[in-house]
């Protein structure tokens, strides 16, 4: 279920730690759901609010000039750890639809891509730019254009970035990725009929 | 010539397109509670089936309770739907199921290897990241997000990038008081908590060699805490042994010929690997983390470290932080802080030969005053073996809680959790903030090391005791 994704210009949000795991974005608890939809309130749970369920003043995502932001701007191996998708759903409901990093977790990165989440990875230096910006002029905009692979700092300078191509395709026109993988039905059938031969051990039923 | 990493990925190609994307095809899906109801409702939604149920096999453990009540009542509502639901999922679709009553059931990572699921060869998945755990049958397997399972329910293939090549090759053995826990804890500890991001890893070298299938199964489990995508160990002799007579391994018309294929599966010496790391095995001594990463693990001789140390202020920045919230001081020896809980379990160390390892510290000892201490076996087939060889009336005697298969305290998802503020030596993989319970204090530790500090009621060199 993607959302599409195409341009973006927001606020961007300065969260400078690296090694943001999925348990930090959202907490086990809240993984009992059965919905997607409704995580935006488990988001960074254990930062955003204390043991009373109140605010933290000090969070970052609770200080007035980054309510509403949509974009992230945070460390390195972001998304690292469990392989819970809530993450994403999480960042989503909440409002978020770009992270910006120098590395992420390859699950979150893939999860990310899979419900219109951009991750954009960027050299560590240029993350450091970008963070500082926003830390000195809170409020400012960042804009994220998937089509031209391009984010523009709020200084004005652009910094490229990359993407595989195919997530990008589905991710602009918002396709049904198992639409288009049942399009080789055909060779996933002459696998199959191949592997029965060769590893028959590997189609014998549970 | 190629990897053994690059020998099973191209054997399961359907197809390729440009940058190395492949449509890969899945021998192998594993399913628990958590990550699956969503798939399977997009599932109904657009009309689409389970292409082969019977690859398949699920069962519950992140939310079940592990206490002796759990078949009458389950308290919380939310997760009594959710395993609700997968009973429902599973029985509509066909797939195979392990129920809570089921004595295969257990952590997922534990009860498909011990049924013979896993083979030399295949590619598995599974919506958890610990699914590197089934790399150690030389398996191409990973952990995927909810879309992917989705995805592989429906086609039983997904795309994926080819991996970069790693290998890590340990030397020499371990010594007596050291487990693949500690090896694996001083790999991560030297690469970093990212620095397998991107990697598929063999773990090659003696030491990996002369170890058990299920001490292998505990080094791939936490490739994923070096960020790896997944971890391998090239199938031998131990391997076959351990398979054989498994109930989905293949059967004696079968076998010979699987034994002979998976022979095949090894890396050709031609230095194709995009990145080597050593480790020399036989200068690892037990590890504990102090801090809130995976990468945080030190000798259990050291003492906690000094921020102030060290040139990067980012990182400084995080170690403090984190001597924050673990409420440590730096200097401190590690042998001198105190814990209140022990957790010995979880899929990185609750299997057989974690529990007797453990059990044969505990043996005529007590618990010390004011800790709670709780085995919880990986699966109802681990229990029932060591309830045959008596180890539960080991740690029963000894004060520990003896208990029923499932993730338990590894994550606050179920009853068992740290209360705010508790310490926890733990034989779990995740020292997260909050991973045990909110506000939890996790040191990470090898099952050995687990019983010695639940023993001596602060972190203890095993070696002393043994
Ligand atoms: S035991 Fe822990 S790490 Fe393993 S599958 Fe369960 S929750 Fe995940």
């Amino acid at each position: 279920m993607i959302e599409k994704f195409d341009t973006l210009k927001a606020v961007a949000i300065p969260l400078d730690r690296g090694n943001v795991d999925t348990d930090a974005i959202i907490p086990a608890r809240f993984l009992k759901t059965i919905k997607r939809t409704g995580l935006g309130e488990g988001l960074f749970y254990a930062w955003r609010f204390d043991d009373q369920g109140k605010e933290v003043p000090e969070f970052v995502l609770n200080k007035a000039p980054y309510r509403g932001g949509k974009i992230l701007v945070t460390g390195e191996n972001f998304g690292c750890g469990s392989s819970r998708e809530h993450a994403v759903w999480s960042l989503m409901d909440y409002g978020i639809r770009v992270v910006i990093a120098p590395s992420f977790g390859d699950i979150f990165y893939s999860n990310g891509l899979k419900n219109g989440l951009l991750p954009v990875r960027l050299a560590p230096a240029k993350v450091r730019e970008l963070l500082s910006q926003v830390q000195e002029a809170p409020g400012s905009m960042i804009s994220a254009d998937l089509p031209s692979q391009k984010v523009t700092g709020p200084d004005g300078t652009v910094y490229g970035f990359d993407v595989g191509s195919f997530p990008k395709e589905c991710l602009i026109k918002g396709l049904d990725e198992i639409a288009l993988t049942l399009e080789h039905e055909g060779e996933i059938e002459r696998y199959e009929r191949g592997g029965k031969t060769k590893t028959p051990w590997l189609f014998l039923d549970i | 010539m190629a990897s053994i990493i690059r020998k099973i990925w191209d054997r399961h190609v359907v197809t390729e397109r440009e940058g190395g994307l492949c449509l890969l095809y899945l021998d192998r899906h594993l399913v628990h509670e958590v990550t699956s109801p969503q798939a399977f409702e997009a599932l109904r939604l657009a009309g689409r089936n389970v292409r082969r149920p019977l690859s398949l096999m699920a069962v519950p453990d992140h939310n079940v309770p592990t206490s002796p009540d759990r078949l009458e009542t389950i308290e919380d509502p939310d997760s009594r739907l959710q395993l609700e639901t997968l009973r429902e999922n599973t029985r509509e679709a066909g797939i195979p199921f392990f129920d809570m009553d089921d004595i295969r059931q257990g952590i997922v990572h534990v009860t498909g290897p011990e049924n013979g699921l896993i083979l030399p060869g295949v590619t598995a998945v599974c919506g958890d990241s610990h699914t590197s755990t089934l790399g150690a049958f030389g398996a191409v397997a990973f952990g995927i997000g909810t879309s992917e399972v989705e995805h592989a329910l429906a086609t039983q293939t997904l795309w994926q990038t080819r991996p970069r090549e790693m290998r890590i090759t340990a030397t020499g053995a371990l010594g007596s008081g050291v487990s693949a826990k500690d090896l694996i804890l001083a790999i991560i500890a030297k690469i970093g908590a990212g620095g397998g991001t991107g990697y598929a890893i063999e773990y090659a070298g003696e030491a990996v060699r002369g170890l058990s299938m299920e001490a292998r199964m505990t080094i791939c489990n936490m490739t994923i805490e070096a960020g790896g995508r997944f971890g391998m160990v090239a199938p031998d002799e131990t391997t076959f042994a351990y398979l054989k007579g498994r109930p989905a391994a293949p059967g004696p018309g079968l076998w010979d010929t699987a034994v002979a294929d998976w022979k095949t599966l090894f890396s050709d010496d031609d230095g194709s690997f995009d990145r080597e790391e050593s480790i020399d095995a036989a200068r690892i001594v037990p590890q504990v983390t102090w801090g809130t990463s995976p990468e945080d693990s030190l000798p259990v001789t050291g003492v906690v470290p000094d921020p102030a140390g060290h040139p990067d202020p980012r990182v400084r920045e995080r170690m403090e932080r984190a001597l924050r919230y673990m409420d440590l001081r730096p200097g401190t020896r590690l042998t001198d802080i105190p814990i209140d809980k022990v957790f010995i379990g979880s899929c990185t160390n609750a299997r057989i030969e974690d529990l007797r390892a453990a059990a044969n510290v505990a043996k005529g000892k007590k618990v010390a005053g004011g800790v709670t201490a709780m085995v919880v076996p990986g699966s109802g087939l681990v229990k029932q073996q060591a309830e045959a060889e008596g180890l539960d009336k080991i740690f029963l005697d000894a004060g520990f809680q003896w208990r029923l298969p499932g993730c338990s305290m590894c994550l606050g998802m179920n009853p068992d959790r740290l209360k705010p503020g508790e310490r926890c030596a733990s034989t779990s993989n995740r020292n997260f903030e909050g991973r045990q319970g909110p506000g939890g204090r996790t040191h990470l530790m090898s099952p050995m090391m687990a019983a010695a500090a639940a023993v001596a009621g602060k972190i203890t060199d095993v070696r002393e005791v043994l």
